[in-house]
């Protein structure tokens, strides 16, 4: 499914969409370049979930977690770590990564395999000036078993 | 006489603390392995604090000149932060405090923060207002008693010291990105590139970055990549003057209340030169006494946890034993 936005409030409005489809143990990769409104979108999918809190930039600390919405909202952001999870303890995630919440994963690189079952993938591309492209696909894990 | 634990982010830091005076704070930095990796890192968090934290800690007290049975209670941060590195400082302070059936405090990493100005030299009191931007927090915080604070305001998206990471990281500069920006920027005119000054019509005092790293990924694309570098020092200083612009205009429309004597700045962010600069202004121009901490009270450290911690109630043993991390700006501390 692609989505065309021309706004920030577009972007969160489609992320919105999609967090109404989201349910518990659901995971689903953010990709995109810096200031494509990964965050953005993310924050429209949290309003639908119920979070209460204002959802900012995980990228410092890597995971935020917001309980008492319809399910439990985890917020990552492997940033920093460059998506490579290999150099890393394992466990890393594990609080994050919970079958009672939906996660959300921004950055995700080469650390796909470890992020369990992938509901969603989200790809937003910049499309000239606060125009974006949002490709958004369903399923297909691509995980190895 | 407190020993403290943080490590809620990158540093494992350990720190002996006894009221307004510090004994000894070390911070176990990982910033050349940040400068390795061009501003990623590759093994950030708990594993990594694991392998320190004992040697930290013993340091810590090796360069107090203590041992732990004159500690008369373990401060540790409880978040917020990631989870599994919260849990190695957790379970450390645990550990020790309950092997010396010591009192546990368990304190939130923005108060340590804030706690930073009741230490010497100069100890600030309260009421005070303070500033604390680094790069995972922006919060405008009242401080009217030693034991807490109120948020007055704080960034609905990225952190002020992200924004400055991110930025440097897309002119191309090194990591961290607020030396490198300020660098830059010293030869650069901060008015060349006119860049959005989030926030400035709303009434409140929360804070906004995401706006303007998005105007800046626009524009160097605009310029193309060989413009770019030649007007890399006016794009830095255009954009080091937007962020501190916001910062600064929150500041004052918070100190124009007129009930704040002082302002103090806190977190890596107020390491830039141009905030301090501008603060020092500010503060001169409303008549309000400015308090600005040595800059390593300002990045993450221990004494500021054990400073916090002095003025918190603590947790006797063994109560402490099921309590938890939190993770995010938001939640309390709670039983597990």
């Amino acid at each position: 499914m692609l989505e065309r936005t021309e706004s920030a409030a577009a972007t969160e409005a489609v992320g919105e969409r999609l967090g109404r489809e989201l349910e518990a143990g659901d995971v689903v990769l953010v990709s995109g370049e810096l200031g494509a409104g990964k965050t953005t979108l993310i924050r429209g999918a949290c309003a639908a979930l119920e979070v209460g809190a204002p959802v900012t930039s995980p990228t410092f600390t890597i995971g935020q977690r917001y309980e008492g919405g319809r399910v439990a909202v985890s917020h990552l952001d492997l940033y920093r770590l460059g998506g490579d999870l290999s150099g890393e303890d394992p466990g890393l995630l594990d609080d994050y990564l919970t079958p009672d919440a939906v996660a959300f994963i921004e950055w995700p690189g080469a650390a796909e395999p470890q992020l369990g079952r992938i509901a969603w993938r989200v790809e937003i591309r910049h499309a000239g000036g606060d125009g974006r492209e949002i490709e958004l696909s369903a399923g297909a894990t691509g995980r190895a078993a | 006489m407190i020993l403290a634990l943080e490590t809620s982010c990158d540093d494992t830091c350990a720190a002996v603390v006894d009221g307004p005076r510090v004994l000894s704070s070390i911070v176990s930095s990982q910033a050349s392995l940040h400068e390795r990796f061009g501003g990623v890192v590759p093994e950030v968090a708990s594993r990594q604090h694991l392998e320190l934290v004992n040697g930290v800690v013993t340091a810590a007290l090796a360069d107090a000149g203590v041992s732990l049975a004159d500690a008369d209670a373990i401060a540790v941060t409880s978040g917020p932060g990631l989870i599994g590195a919260l849990l190695v400082g957790l379970s450390t302070a645990k550990g020790l405090a309950a092997a010396s059936r010591l009192p546990l405090v368990p304190v939130d990493h923005l108060h340590g923060h804030v706690a930073a100005n009741f230490l010497e030299p100069e100890p600030l009191a309260p009421p005070f207002l303070c500033l604390v931007a680094s790069g995972g927090h922006t919060l405008l915080a009242g401080v009217r008693e030693r034991s807490g604070f109120e948020p007055l305001g704080a960034t609905l998206d990225d952190a002020a010291g992200e924004a400055f990471d991110k930025g440097a990281r897309l002119l191309g500069l090194g990591y961290p990105g607020g030396p490198a920006i300020q660098a830059a920027a010293e030869a650069g005119d901060p008015e060349a590139f006119d860049f959005p000054v989030a926030m400035s019509r709303d009434p409140g005092l929360d804070f906004s970055f995401s706006g303007l790293k998005t105007a800046l990924v626009y524009r160097v694309r605009e310029l193309g990549e060989e413009a770019t570098r030649e007007a890399t020092p006016d794009l830095a200083a255009s954009y080091q003057r937007a962020i501190v612009d916001q910062l600064i205009g929150k500041l004052r429309r918070a100190a124009s209340s007129g009930e704040w004597p002082a302002v103090a700045l806190g977190g890596g962010v107020a390491a830039n030169a141009e905030l301090r600069r501008r603060t020092a202004e500010l503060c001169a121009e409303l008549g309000l006494r400015l308090k600005l901490v040595a800059i390593e009270l300002c990045t993450d450290n221990a004494a500021m946890i054990g400073s916090a911690a002095g003025v918190l109630e603590s947790i006797s043993y063994p109560h402490y034993l099921s309590y938890d991390a939190f993770a995010t700006d938001r939640n309390s501390l709670r039983p597990s």
